[in-house]
């Protein structure tokens, strides 16, 4: 049990410091998803040791919200490319003051 | 008959009221409407008057309840008027003078494109004045107070596109607000102590109150009198206030409104008659005055302001008067009377003096004038003699009265009202010769000319008036009417026959007139008035008003001032600062947690992550713990 949880620590830093230090887009969005799964791993985890289903279902929500999220996020991710010819996320930096 | 007294107020007002409102086209008949009404009032004065006088002595009082003013709870005021022997002398002088002032202004102000106006605020000041005198309640006695307070400040400043005139209707309101302090406080003490401020409430109060209360009601009650009557220390309002045109000093500046001080005091003598202290005051501020306004008018060279100086010392004489308690309310009275008759008919002719030189005010530019203007000039030597006390005449019965009765109460007091009578005489004696005896000393292209009838005729009725006046005082008649109201004359006992006294006044006066006659009309007049450096330090003194403005100004105006830059500075370094810079603190701080807003999708992230970090740990230290 305890390796099913180091397990799904160690996928979700790593997911995190993608996400922190990658300057391509489409490689921060599978970080995100990287951390979303290390989460369904948990999920079914906690599932399976304490013997019902809440954790499953969990699970099948996260699913679902991260399909829907990857439809959204890689048409963002598109039309930026379209529009500047890059998915470095450091070069769209406009939302500040 | 009675039920109609409220018209005597109501008369005038409306009459105000619709000359104000109406535009242009009563420019024709303005000053008739104005006029009228006045007249209307007068009439209807008389008839009370004669009313009045059919009644018994003790029944000499009618008191009516108009209408509920204010009613707060405990604080209830009503609009009620009291019509009594004191209020119809003043409702009969007010009226009547007033009258034969707007008369005579039909002819003074034919060239003023604004004299609907005028007369809309003669009015005006009628009804406040009236409302004044009639008042049953010290509130109500004060919106009268206020109202006749605006009229002055309105008529001073009617020629307002001379800056001068705007400054002297400021001053005159400015001053008078400290007087207003006084009564505002005086009245609230009513309330405090007795829980009304009628007349009644208040006099019938006052044998159960402290000695301190009537003092402090007193000298409050004086303040307010200071203010309107132009007395020491409020005095210097009212030399400025000449500004206005003629007829409103005569009215206004002379022979009504600046007596109200000497009506409150009257009016008030419950209060002051209980207390020793107040009375004193009211005493010493008369003395003053009247000593102080003399030495003015002594030195001044404008006719207007001579005669100012003179108001103002013959008030002092009023208040002194009043000042000496049950011995001198009537006598107070009584020299208000003859002095609004005979100042009103002064101020009127160096009005027509004026109106035949073409407004210049200098006596210094006049002389010879009695063959040029010869109306104008037996009707102002009817009123000098008057005002000196000339035997027969209405000022030698009520001054001469007043300084007998100065001399019961104390020799020095008696002494220095002595001293003013002479003064009195010297000063018009050179404002005769100056102005109707001596050589010529015309400017050029002048050419004095009789007034027109509108203006000599009240001038020649407030000249008999002058002469007649005295008639009130035959077999302490005025005594005698106003003993229901401020009690019995008293006599006090002298140390020498009256006679004495009488021959005494007349002695000094003569005396006066002499040093006058030598010095003026034995002696060519300068043309021009001589410069500052080349008089003596007396005169300087007195034309700068004895330094009244310059005491003011030390005392008031400049720590004023200088408070007011203090507060300034505190206002805008200590606290505006304070806030100011709390605020510009925040806004620095703001700048600095600005820059982490740097756009970077990374750097938002580790503030997600960094939040999620921590709330993670606290839940965990909560929950271990």
């Amino acid at each position: 049990m305890n390796e099913y949880i180091s397990l799904s620590i160690i996928l979700f830093t790593i997911g995190a410091t993608g996400v922190l230090v990658r300057h391509n887009a489409i490689v921060i969005f599978m970080c995100i998803e990287l951390m979303l799964n290390a989460t369904n791993l948990a999920l079914v985890s906690f599932s399976r040791q304490h013997g019902n289903l809440d954790g499953q279902i969990g699970a099948f929500f996260v699913m679902v919200v991260a399909a829907a999220e990857v439809v959204v996020g890689l048409a963002i991710i598109v039309s930026i490319y379209r529009t500047r010819r890059s998915t470095s996320v450091d070069n769209a930096s406009l939302l500040k003051f | 008959m009675f039920d109609l007294l409220w018209l005597l107020i109501a008369i005038p007002l409306a009459s105000a009221g619709i000359l104000l409102v109406w535009g242009k086209e009563s420019d024709g008949f303005g000053h008739l409407i104005g006029t009228v009404a006045s007249a209307a009032s007068f009439v209807l004065g008389v008839v009370f008057f004669i009313g009045l006088l059919g009644r018994q002595d003790g029944d000499r009082a009618v008191s009516q309840t108009l209408f509920t003013w204010i009613d707060a709870g405990p604080f209830h005021v009503d609009m009620s008027i009291l019509y009594d022997p004191l209020s119809s002398l003043f409702v009969l002088l007010i009226t009547g003078v007033g009258t034969l002032i707007h008369i005579y202004s039909i002819g003074y102000m034919e060239h003023d494109e604004r004299r609907r106006r005028f007369f809309a605020f003669l009015n005006l000041f009628i009804a406040s004045m009236l409302l004044l005198v009639l008042a049953a309640d010290y509130l109500v006695l004060f919106l009268g107070w206020e109202g006749v307070g605006l009229a002055s400040y309105l008529l001073i400043g009617f020629w307002q596109h001379k800056e001068s005139a705007a400054a002297a209707a400021n001053k005159a309101f400015v001053l008078n607000r400290v007087g207003d302090v006084g009564m505002a406080l005086a009245i609230m003490l009513m309330f405090a102590q007795f829980g009304t401020s009628t007349f009644a409430g208040v006099h019938g109060g006052m044998q159960n109150a402290s000695g301190n209360v009537a003092t402090a009601l007193g000298l409050l009650l004086l303040l307010g009198a200071c203010a309107k009557s132009a007395q020491v220390p409020l005095q210097s309002w009212l030399l400025d206030a000449m500004e206005g045109p003629t007829p409103v000093s005569a009215l206004i500046h002379a022979a009504t409104m600046v007596t109200a001080g000497v009506y409150l005091v009257v009016r008030a003598h419950a209060i002051f008659d209980v207390s020793e202290i107040a009375r004193t005051a009211v005493v010493v501020v008369g003395l003053v005055t009247l000593l102080v306004g003399a030495y003015i008018g002594c030195a001044k060279d404008d006719i207007k302001k001579v005669l100012a100086g003179s108001t103002m010392s013959q008030i002092g004489y009023m208040m002194l008067a009043a000042g000496l308690g049950p011995a001198g309310y009537a006598f107070a009275i009584f020299h208000l009377i003859t002095h609004g008759f005979f100042k009103a008919n002064m101020f009127l002719g160096a009005g027509s003096v004026m109106h035949g030189m073409d407004d210049d005010v200098n006596m210094r530019h006049y002389g010879a004038l009695q063959k040029a203007m010869p109306v104008t000039f037996l009707t102002f030597a009817i009123g000098y003699l008057a005002i000196i006390g000339f035997p027969g005449f209405s000022g030698f019965f009520s001054k001469d009265k007043i300084i007998e009765a100065a001399f019961g109460y104390n020799v020095w007091i008696g002494l220095g009202a002595l001293l003013g009578a002479g003064v009195t005489a010297f000063y018009m004696t050179r404002l005769m010769i100056m102005t109707f005896t001596s050589q010529k000393r015309w400017q050029k292209d002048v050419h004095p000319h009789e007034s027109p009838k509108v203006m000599t005729w009240p001038l020649i009725a407030l000249a008999a008036l002058s002469v007649l006046g005295g008639a009130l005082a035959i077999g302490g008649w005025i005594n005698d009417w106003l003993a229901p109201v401020v009690g019995q004359t008293e006599q006090h006992e002298l140390a020498v026959a009256p006679i004495f006294i009488t021959l005494l006044v007349m002695a000094t006066v003569a005396v006066g007139v002499t040093i006058g006659f030598f010095g003026y009309a034995r002696q060519p007049i300068a043309g021009e008035t001589p410069p500052n450096s080349s008089v003596s330090l007396f005169t300087r003194a007195g034309r700068a008003d004895l330094f009244g403005d310059a005491i003011n100004d030390a005392i008031a105006v400049r720590p004023t001032r200088h408070l007011t830059r203090f507060l300034v500075y505190v206002d805008g370094k200590g606290i505006d600062g304070f806030v100011t810079g709390l605020a510009d603190r925040i806004g620095d701080g703001a700048d600095q947690l600005r820059k982490t807003s740097n756009g970077f999708v990374r750097s938002y992230a580790l503030g997600i992550f960094g939040g999620a970090l921590l709330i993670v740990l606290a839940l965990l230290a909560v929950n271990l713990a």
